[in-house]
């Protein structure tokens, strides 16, 4: 009987091999899957057991801070600035919720977990320190943020909705980024489970839908602030065509061949059958935009035209790329054609190229296309995290701009740049509340129809010059503002290029 | 008791002074034991560290209570098994305490953080467990007094059979009131604790097996028909094998409840098969198994009823994360915490544990697993194996077939039963609720194990004692009881000793 006892000790040991083998691949294999499910509440309670790290801007103003609790969940993440930076940051919320943005994204290096941060664990279990999660800084500046936010949120047109978006038209660093109506993060990083599942109900059935990102996630009719994009085309097409060409404008544009439908301008008397490009943009002229799309560019053109400027793609942020957690929208230009056949379709066209029918765009694209032209033809992708800081605040990492793409030259960008100066600085100029002494500062104004029973958007996109190189540029985005939305745009434009300028004791 | 001038049977250096006397190797068991208590010690000293923040001055109380309990029962080997397997006490010893330290630990958990360090030594689960601890280890030790020969068992074989079938049956026939928790009807509910019968019953079909087994061996292992090159017995021949069947499949059916089916099943398939040298029995009894389990999984998917249970745990463990909040949870969350351990653990006391429902019971595994990591399980799996190979190796050199097979069954029980809830636990097998041998709360358990290990150093001290001399100096100094004596296990020697 010994031979199949020590068969049956074979069998033992070959059940407990596999034991062994299946511990393996349960605690080695799967351990990060494990550790990391959505249903594993002990990472979250392992979170919480040191300060996650603080989210601050560029001169390190604390912009998401974690408060001692003397709880099971040891440390409560707080928003200091609560509304301001609320479409900013993100939020982190206590599971089942997840959070969002920014802390989401760094969650990693917040925690003090990343990859990024081995050394300074390492240093740590030297120095006998307790592991510490690491701090993101910001791009913003603090005075223009500010700035926007106040700005935008006491408008002259009591407009309850908007957006804001700053950035280093060089670098492509964000300088401030608003969205209103915002809410306090605070209500749902709350330990409260109840009570925060509660707010984000209250928040999410809000109609005026304030966790919604107006400045990067929402795309609206950009209006005339497009042609921009379509003058770009034209003089890219025909190099000959410059500022100061005469075109052909009039109170009326018909398409040919179209006979129930034309483009009018947005007031009487501005705009005369001859008028020079500059003069057109200045006074922002519907009708000379609309036959240079329909008869000198063409829907193929115009779609490419934007197309190079970002159009159709998501500008993800540089440290977002792979993920997208800001939730970063593509603006569109929508198909110009009509009919089952898909042929070009003139009126689409015509109304395609003075920003309405279905282009759209978001107020991060609206800056990007300012930054654009500001910068010499050369866009640069956007970003907001400037550098990531371990805890003994030492350096981890830190963004290195990067050219997104060069959609028109450096002779087209100056003269965008020309014609746009004169937006602001003519005295028939539609721009000209955008003034800042000290500065030359150019843009373009936009009023987007939104429908037959709403107020018209209103938008302008901008940038300030010193001395020819680019200071900042601006989107600004005023939702059903309705009458004085473009003007009112433009005015709160300027006070935010102040507001950097100043902060930056450039003037 | 080491260095005294007296020649003594007792003492393992008497045996080196008179070579007549081979080793008994107590102070082999006593010097396991002792690095055993200073493993438990310093388990329980971080476990304080991390889960309280400060290590007590009462830290070490449960430790030695565990080491006197221990203490105990190396006396009681010493005087009444001296020729026993040194390491057997030992590794229970190790699993044990391992196992009182972590309910101990799981009370920690249940106070809050600034109380921990205040928490009493004399409450809770853990306490609880060391009590039972001491009450298995006495009644190991009665049963080795009272059990001198093991032979003397198989005088008792068709009672203690039928006492385990009636203990089997018991919760299955009771009203789920009396017998059921969460769901499997494995319990005798008496007001204030709870009986898990068939943790005893277990041990007392063995020997009704051993019994049978070894009158029937010669007709099962001869008696065959060649088919495909393997023998197999005669169909009068399987009448027993397909009581002990259809009587796992009751158990699966009407307690619900794979594991204990699984495991009355593999014993009485590895002792016909040990009884009569047969591949075939294993072959048959595999797939009747798992015929019977595949039958039971495709009945509770379509009639349901009785059989809902097994096709609904199969189901969870083809995919616990399917259905991760309700009847998967309890998987999930165990893998959950042995991903969360990962290679190292988290160290004992500074892990979650407490996230993982059942912990204290059929989970503990899971979560040792996640404060000792994949170095300690495999360190403690290791110990399991090695209880289990001292076990047969104690069968191996046994002289009598009744106690190779009821020593090598008894071995393969403890292997099974581990890898039966260990398996379960990790997603290898179905899960069922099995106890970890040792490791596990629960009374009825740990006794019962106790009682299995005092079998197994019994016949480990029949085997390693010497051939035809010195009779086992007892309490009293009475010789070995029991039916046979020296003279028979000489008779048997040529035929059953392979060393």
């Amino acid at each position: 009987m010994n031979a199949p006892l020590r068969r049956v000790g074979v069998v033992v040991m070959v059940l407990f091999a596999l034991l062994f083998l299946n511990l393996n691949y349960r605690q080695v294999v799967k351990a990060d899957a494990y550790r990391t499910d959505s249903h594993n509440r002990r990472v979250q309670t392992a979170e919480y057991e040191r300060p996650r790290g603080k989210i601050a801007d560029a001169k390190g103003t604390v912009l998401a801070d974690a408060q001692s609790t003397g709880n099971s969940l040891k440390y409560l993440r707080t928003y200091p600035l609560k509304e301001e930076y609320a479409h900013v940051l993100g939020y982190k919320p206590v599971t089942p919720m997840v959070a969002t943005g920014l802390e989401r994204l760094n969650n990693d290096f917040l925690v003090g977990t990343s990859d990024k941060q081995a050394a300074d664990r390492i240093a740590r279990l030297f120095t006998g320190k307790e592991p510490a999660g690491g701090n993101v800084l910001l791009t913003i500046s603090k005075a223009t943020q500010d700035t926007a936010y106040q700005a935008l949120g006491n408008n002259r047109l009591k407009a309850k909705s908007g957006a804001v978006v700053a950035m280093d038209p060089s670098t492509g660093a964000i300088l401030a980024e608003v969205s209103l109506p915002s809410y306090d993060p605070n209500l749902l990083s709350t330990h409260d489970t109840s009570a925060a599942r509660a707010n984000y109900n209250t928040l999410n059935n809000d109609p005026a839908k304030p966790l919604l990102n107006r400045a990067v996630s929402e795309v609206f009719p950009p209006g005339s602030t497009f042609k921009i994009i379509t003058s770009a085309a034209a003089m890219t097409a025909d190099s000959s065509l410059t500022p100061d060409s005469v075109v052909p404008g009039g109170e009326f544009y018909k398409p040919p061949q179209v006979s129930d439908f034309q483009i009018k301008n947005a007031h009487t008397g501005v705009c005369p059958d001859q008028i020079t490009l500059k003069q057109a943009l200045t006074v922002s002229c519907n009708t000379v935009f609309a036959r240079m799309g329909v008869e000198r560019i063409g829907a193929d053109k115009l779609k490419s035209m934007a197309q190079a400027f970002g159009f159709e793609q998501e500008p993800r942020f540089i440290e977002d790329q792979d993920r997208n957690y800001c939730g970063v929208v593509a603006s569109r230009t929508g198909p110009m054609t009509a009919g089952s056949d898909n042929r070009v379709d003139p009126p689409a066209v015509a109304q395609s190229s003075i920003g309405q029918r279905e282009v759209k765009m978001s107020p991060l694209q609206g800056a990007m296309i300012a930054a654009t032209v500001a910068n010499g033809g050369k866009q640069m992708r956007p970003y907001v995290v400037d550098r990531l800081q371990n805890s003994d605040l030492s350096i981890a990492d830190h963004t290195e701009p990067k050219t997104l793409r060069t959609p028109i030259s450096a002779d087209v960008a100056r003269e965008l740049q020309d014609m746009m100066f004169s937006v602001v600085t003519a005295d028939d100029g539609t721009g000209k509340s955008a003034r800042i002494p000290g500065l030359q500062v150019g843009g373009k104004t936009g009023t987007a129809q939104d429908g037959e029973d709403a107020e018209d958007h209103g938008w302008f996109i901008g940038f300030a010059l010193k001395d020819g190189k680019p200071i900042v540029s601006v989107a600004v985005f005023l939702q059903n503002a309705g009458k004085g939305g473009s003007a009112e745009a433009a005015r709160i434009s300027g006070l935010v290029m102040k507001a950097y300028a100043d902060e930056k004791g450039i003037r | 008791m080491t260095a005294t001038a007296i020649p003594s049977p007792m003492s393992g250096e008497a045996g080196v002074s008179e070579p007549a006397r081979p080793h008994t190797r107590r102070n082999v068991e006593l010097g396991l034991l002792l690095f055993v208590v200073v493993i438990l010690t310093v388990f329980a000293a971080v476990v304080e560290g991390n889960a309280a923040g400060e290590v007590t001055s009462h830290f070490w109380v449960q430790p030695a209570m565990l080491a006197g309990i221990f203490g105990v029962g190396h006396v009681a080997v010493r005087f009444l098994a001296p020729y026993a397997d040194p390491v057997i006490l030992p590794a229970v010893a190790l699993i044990n305490g391992l196992g009182v330290m972590f309910l101990r630990r799981l009370d920690l958990a249940g106070v809050k953080a600034p109380q921990r360090a205040n928490l009493d030594v004399f409450v809770g689960d853990g306490f609880r467990q060391l009590g039972w601890t001491a009450a298995a280890v006495i009644g190991a030790a009665v049963l080795l007094a009272i059990v001198r020969d093991h032979r003397s068992l198989s005088r008792y074989a068709y009672t203690l059979g039928l006492t385990g079938i009636v203990l089997v049956l018991i919760p299955a026939v009771l009203p789920a009131k009396y017998s059921a928790i969460n769901g499997a009807k494995l319990w005798i509910k008496l007001p204030g604790f709870t009986i898990q019968p068939g943790e005893f019953a277990k041990i007392l079909l063995l020997v009704f097996f051993a019994y049978y087994l070894v009158r029937k061996r010669e007709v099962l292992s001869l008696a065959s028909k060649r088919f495909l090159g393997i023998d197999f017995p005669r169909g009068r021949d399987l009448g027993p094998v397909v009581l002990v069947w259809l009587m796992s499949l009751m158990v699966l059916v009407f307690e619900k409840d794979l594991g204990t089916s699984l495991m009355y099943f593999g014993l009485f398939v590895v002792t016909l098969y040990v009884a009569t040298e047969r591949v075939s029995w294993l072959i048959i009894g595999l797939g009747l198994f798992l015929g019977g389990a595949f039958l039971a999984y495709f009945l509770g998917k379509s009639v349901g009823g009785p059989f809902l249970n097994f096709s609904e745990r199969a189901t969870t463990w083809l995919d616990p994360f399917g259905d991760a909040d309700d009847k998967g949870y309890q998987l999930v969350q165990s893998l959950l915490g042995l991903g969360t351990g990962g290679l190292t653990g988290t160290g004992p006391g500074a892990g979650q544990p407490n996230k993982v429902p059942e912990v204290r019971t059929d989970f503990i595994f899971s979560g040792l697993g996640e404060e000792i990591g994949l170095f300690g399980l495999t360190a403690l799996l290791v110990v399991y194996v090695l209880l289990v190979t001292r076990g047969l190796r104690a069968a191996i050199n046994v002289r009598d077939s009744f106690g190779k097979l009821f020593a090598g069954g008894l071995s393969f029980t403890l292997g099974l039963q581990v890898f039966v809830i260990v398996g379960g636990i990790s997603q290898l097998i179905p899960l069922t609720g099995q106890t970890t041998p040792f490791l596990s709360a629960g009374g009825s358990s740990l006794v019962a194990n106790w009682l299995l290990i005092g079998l197994l150093l019994r016949i480990s001290d029949a085997g390693r004692r010497p051939a035809g001399g010195a009779p086992a100096i007892g309490l009293g100094g009475i010789a070995t009881g029991g039916g046979g004596g020296a003279p028979v296990q000489i008779k048997e020697m040529p035929t059953e000793v392979v060393r």
